[in-house]
């Protein structure tokens, strides 16, 4: 068979009621023709899209550059290195180098526990999560954990730590009661703060690790448990280094478990005997800015400016160590 | 032939001998992880029953109106020392209504602010300036709250004080309550500011998660990019942003600090009636409650009271949880983990 | 090339009832090529080859018309020139098919064809491109899309029904949105052209990236057929399918050639063979030779056509 395509008629279209190929579809009730482009809806959000996003910058902007010229302004090397005196004028109301170590004190004693619970809770729920009814429950506790006011938690702790068989994590009061706040209570409730972000960064990380790795272990005729520690762990290690720096951003902002757990000195006060400073009360740059602001007894705005500055610095370095971390040791498996 | 050979391999137990290392540590790792079942169960159990006396002592009207709940509070924490004496009576619901109306205002406020400036981080922001904003928004996403409350009191209160009330707005409501500034505008900017970081940096992440193949596909069929972005990119992302809300709403209901240094901390039910003088009323919702009272918490009936707002936090936020977890599930319906 | 069907007895299980398998024989040492036949001296008029187009194929007679060309079209990306002076005529009732090693710049100048190589940012394009004698640059390009719809080498179905994939185009376009009620037959129809229909009738509700591979690609090619474009650009689109699916989607192609141009970029001669009516062979971002496919598989007048098609290429 043979047809020459330029004599040959146009055949019959197969479908004649069929709209011509490249003629608007005809639609009833949308006055006939489709229309294309930017529809007055489509152009009003993307007006709103463009002011969101120009606000979001200009705000940021604000908060950012108000801070850095207010911490400029106020924040004097001196204060980083005297603690805190009870003090009207904000002269002579000394600065807050306890603040600063309390700070540091919490982050670590709340990361020091979280980090084990939260890699071993991580390794069962991605490496074993038998049976699989109890992972689920244990994967919304996470979030529930995640999703609990941080004030809750606090006075939890305090129900908790105020217990009689407590008293070794505090100061115990000669009528037997427990005083229940120190910074080993604060920060292991702290460390439920850290909790779900060092969980959910490690199980990330675990199952980014593709199968074969573990194949090859077990292979090599290692075990489950030594391919854990000696394969899995080292390789998820940058996922848990980021999860524990978000942690510890969290626990350097938050102030309800401090004002709540750590007393209401504003210098450090150790208790007597072994650890006494680890049960003893003391405050944190969170608690310092609390108090210094109108709203707490001090009202020195100048030194809450300045501690604010402190706190948004290490804030600033931690965000900037995780996108570090992120970037530098990501291990390349393909 | 070849089914039937199968058929005779046989299986051989596994060597429990083996495996009983492996097996430890497996049972290890479990309890640890349950132990976190224990803690929420624990939790949940140890703060309803301290809540429970200022409950059963209330009943229902524990969450109605009637009388300063203020006045109340300092009545329940002067309590007679005798344990039969204890003063229970509570009308919460000042605070309550407080904490819902600030946290609802903020978040609804929140996710539409936030969804469009993700799009316009993703989609439509110069390349330059995409560079700056990302970093600085993950970095707001972190500042301490505390630091927000104190830009709060020194700069946005003194503002509003000096410029949205004046002395004839003052004296219209002088009768029920003083207005200095603190207030729930104050309260819902100053929240909102604060968790918008928090949304915009898990969408932006989403968005860019988003495969190129699905905008390229709306693309080809003739939709704008404003069109793709809402209809393909959003509709994908639906998950994201309820989880993204999850956490901001749970944030804000059990933000504590900032919203007791800005909103006035004052048991006062806003009047909507007011005008636009009710958002320069003071409000105080519950977690702020706590922790002002802090130090009266060794109060056996002011504590049980405290803790009956902590079991109120806490209820609302496993359900918060839940409710996140049922609309992710409903959502994520079509795309099936086609990620 | 062709496909064999041949029956194979299951020799383990005599009497049990085993349905026969269908083996599918891909004979792919050589190219076969169809060479049409010599119809008579160049028209003037067209200014055709005159090689009998669709060749062996039965189907009926369709009108060829030219429905899109480049003019000197040349796309860089930074300084590397991917599609460089290319005058390419699209053809309706054609298949035309852009042939050519990786990287020569075929897929570059198919997605150049929608614009849509504009959302690469590094692209930079010279040159025209021109569908039914009005340049594209002069109307809106969410027009331009609507009129020339493409097919990706992965199908990319949206997180949606079927219905809802179909009806997007034309969900999504104008100011109003219409009511499902008025879409339906659109989408059954479009459905019902890319071959999907008897497949998927009973459940236009469940989630499309459910369907199999193939079913995905059909139905992407639904989903473009449904706001009736005039040209269709194909980019590999049956690289990611089994031998099968691949059959239906070129029935698909060949079916639908009758109503709407078609572009499609290909690695595989065989497919290009079956078929393409017109080929284009592509050169490190050269057009090198454009013709009918006979000539082109027959008779290639170029040397490095010869060499490609003949199996010598790198």
């Amino acid at each position: 068979m043979s047809i020459d395509v330029r004599t040959a008629a146009p055949g019959p279209r197969p479908n004649p009621e069929r709209p011509a190929p490249g003629a608007p579809v005809k639609l009833p009730g949308t006055g006939g023709q489709q229309q294309t482009g930017w529809s007055i809806g489509d152009r009003i959000g993307l007006a709103a899209a463009w002011f969101c996003g120009i606000s979001l910058c200009v705000a940021a902007v604000a908060i950012v550059g108000f801070m850095a010229w207010k911490g400029v302004q106020y924040l004097h090397l001196e204060m980083l290195t005297s603690s805190p005196e009870a003090s009207l004028d904000q002269s002579t109301s000394g600065g807050f180098l306890d603040p600063l170590v309390g700070t540091l004190i919490l982050t670590l004693i709340g990361v020091g526990i979280a980090i084990p619970v939260g890699v071993g809770i991580a390794v069962w729920l991605t490496e074993y999560g038998r049976p699989a009814g109890l992972a689920r429950l244990v994967e919304s506790g996470v979030e529930i954990v995640a999703g609990t006011p941080s004030i809750v938690l606090a006075i939890f702790g305090l129900l908790v730590f105020q217990q009689s068989f407590m008293g070794v994590f505090s100061f115990t009061a000669e009528g037997g009661a427990v005083f229940g706040r120190s910074f080993l209570t604060a920060g292991s409730m702290m460390a439920l703060i850290a909790l779900p972000l060092v969980i959910g960064a490690t199980r990330e990380a675990l199952h980014s690790i593709p199968r074969h790795v573990r194949e090859a272990s077990y292979a090599l005729g290692k075990d489950k448990a030594s391919t854990i520690r000696r394969v899995l762990l080292p390789s998820a290690r940058s996922g848990i280094a980021t999860g524990a720096t978000l942690g510890m951003g969290r626990i350097c902002g938050d102030t309800a478990i401090v004002v709540v757990l750590l007393g209401a000195s504003m210098q450090t006060t150790p208790e007597e005997g072994f650890g006494g400073l680890l049960r003893g009360t003391g405050s944190t740059l969170t608690s310092y800015v609390y108090n210094n602001s109108p709203s707490g007894e001090g009202n020195a705005p100048e030194k809450a400016y300045a501690a604010a500055f402190v706190l948004l610095m290490i804030v600033l370095l931690l965000n900037f160590a995780v996108g570090l971390i992120g970037k530098r040791n990501k291990p390349q498996w393909n | 032939m070849e089914a039937a050979s199968l058929n005779n391999v046989e299986v051989q137990a596994p060597d429990l001998d083996i495996d009983r290392t492996d097996r430890r540590v497996e049972l290890l790792l479990g309890a640890l992880a349950s132990t976190i079942l224990l803690l929420i169960a624990g939790m949940i159990l140890f703060v309803l029953i301290k809540a429970l006396p200022s409950f059963t002592h209330n009943g229902l009207a524990w969450f109605g109106a009637g009388g300063s709940v203020d006045d109340q509070l300092m009545d329940i924490f002067n309590s007679p020392a005798d344990p039969a004496d204890y003063v229970y009576h509570l009308r919460a619901w000042p605070l309550l209504y407080a904490t819902v109306l600030i946290t609802g205002v903020a978040v609804v406020i929140s996710v539409v602010f936030s969804v469009l400036s993700a799009i316009f981080i993703v989609e439509f922001a110069p390349d330059r300036l995409r560079r700056i904003i990302e970093p600085v928004v993950k970095l707001l996403a972190a500042v301490p709250s505390v630091i927000y409350g104190l830009i709060g009191i020194l700069v946005v209160v003194p503002f509003v004080a000096h410029h949205l009330i004046s002395e004839d707005r003052k004296e219209s409501v002088a009768y029920v309550i003083q207005l200095d500034g603190t207030s729930i505008l104050v309260g819902i900017f100053i929240l909102t500011v604060m968790i918008c970081p928090i949304m915009i940096a898990i969408i932006v992440d989403a968005l860019r998660s988003v495969p190129d193949k699905w905008v390229e596909g709306a693309a080809a069929l003739g939709v704008n990019r404003w069109r793709a972005m809402r209809t393909v990119s959003l509709r994908a992302i639906r998950p994201a942003i309820v989880a993204a809300l999850v956490l901001a709403t749970a944030r804000a209901l059990g933000e504590a600090i900032m919203l007791s240094m800005v909103a006035g901390s004052v048991g006062f039910a806003p009047n909507p009636m007011d005008g636009f003088t009710f958002f320069l009323e003071p409000a105080r919702p519950l977690a702020s409650t706590i922790v002002d009272n802090a130090e009266g918490l060794s109060v056996v009936p002011f504590g049980q009271t405290m803790y009956a707002f902590a079991a109120i936090l806490l209820i609302s936020s496993a359900f918060l949880s839940f409710a996140g977890w049922a609309a992710r599930k409903s959502f994520s319906r079509y795309t099936l983990g086609a990620r | 090339m062709e496909l064999k069907e041949e029956q194979t007895q299951n020799g383990s299980a005599p009497g049990a009832e085993v349905p026969p398998l269908r083996q599918i024989v891909v004979e792919s040492e050589t190219v076969p090529i169809r060479v049409g036949d010599y119809a008579g001296p160049p028209d003037p008029e067209y200014g055709r080859e005159p090689w009998q187009l669709n060749a062996g194929l039965d189907s009926d007679p369709i009108w060829v018309e030219e429905r899109m060309r480049t003019e000197a079209l040349s796309i860089a990306y930074g300084g590397k020139v991917a599609v460089s002076a290319v005058d390419l005529e699209v053809n309706s009732g054609e298949v035309l098919a852009l042939i050519g090693p990786s990287g020569c710049g075929k897929t570059t100048l198919l997605r150049s064809l929608n614009r849509l190589v504009e959302l690469t940012p590094a692209a930079r394009r010279t040159g025209r491109i021109i569908l039914d004698n009005q340049d594209v640059d002069t109307f809106d390009v969410t027009r331009l899309r609507s009129r020339v719809g493409m097919l990706f080498q992965q199908p990319n179905p949206f997180p949606m029904s079927i219905f809802d994939n179909v009806a997007y185009g034309l969900r999504e376009r104008g100011s109003k949105k219409p009511r499902r009620k008025q879409l339906e037959p659109i989408v059954v129809d479009a459905l019902e052209r890319a071959g999907l229909w008897d497949e998927v009738s009973s459940n236009l509700n469940h989630p499309a990236l459910a369907l199999s591979g193939g079913q995905q690609q059909r139905l992407c090619i639904a989903r473009s057929l449904a706001v009736s474009p005039e040209v269709l650009l194909l980019d590999e689109p049956c690289s990611a399918l089994d031998p099968i699916s691949t059959g239906i989607i070129e029935e698909t192609i060949v079916e639908l050639r009758n109503e709407v141009a078609i572009v499609i970029v290909t690695h595989n001669l065989q497919q290009a063979a079956r078929i393409a009516d017109r080929v284009a062979f592509m050169y490190l971002g050269d057009m090198v030779e454009y013709g009918p496919a006979g000539q082109v598989f027959g008779a290639p007048r170029e040397a490095r056509t010869q060499e490609y098609v003949g199996g010598g290429f790198g």
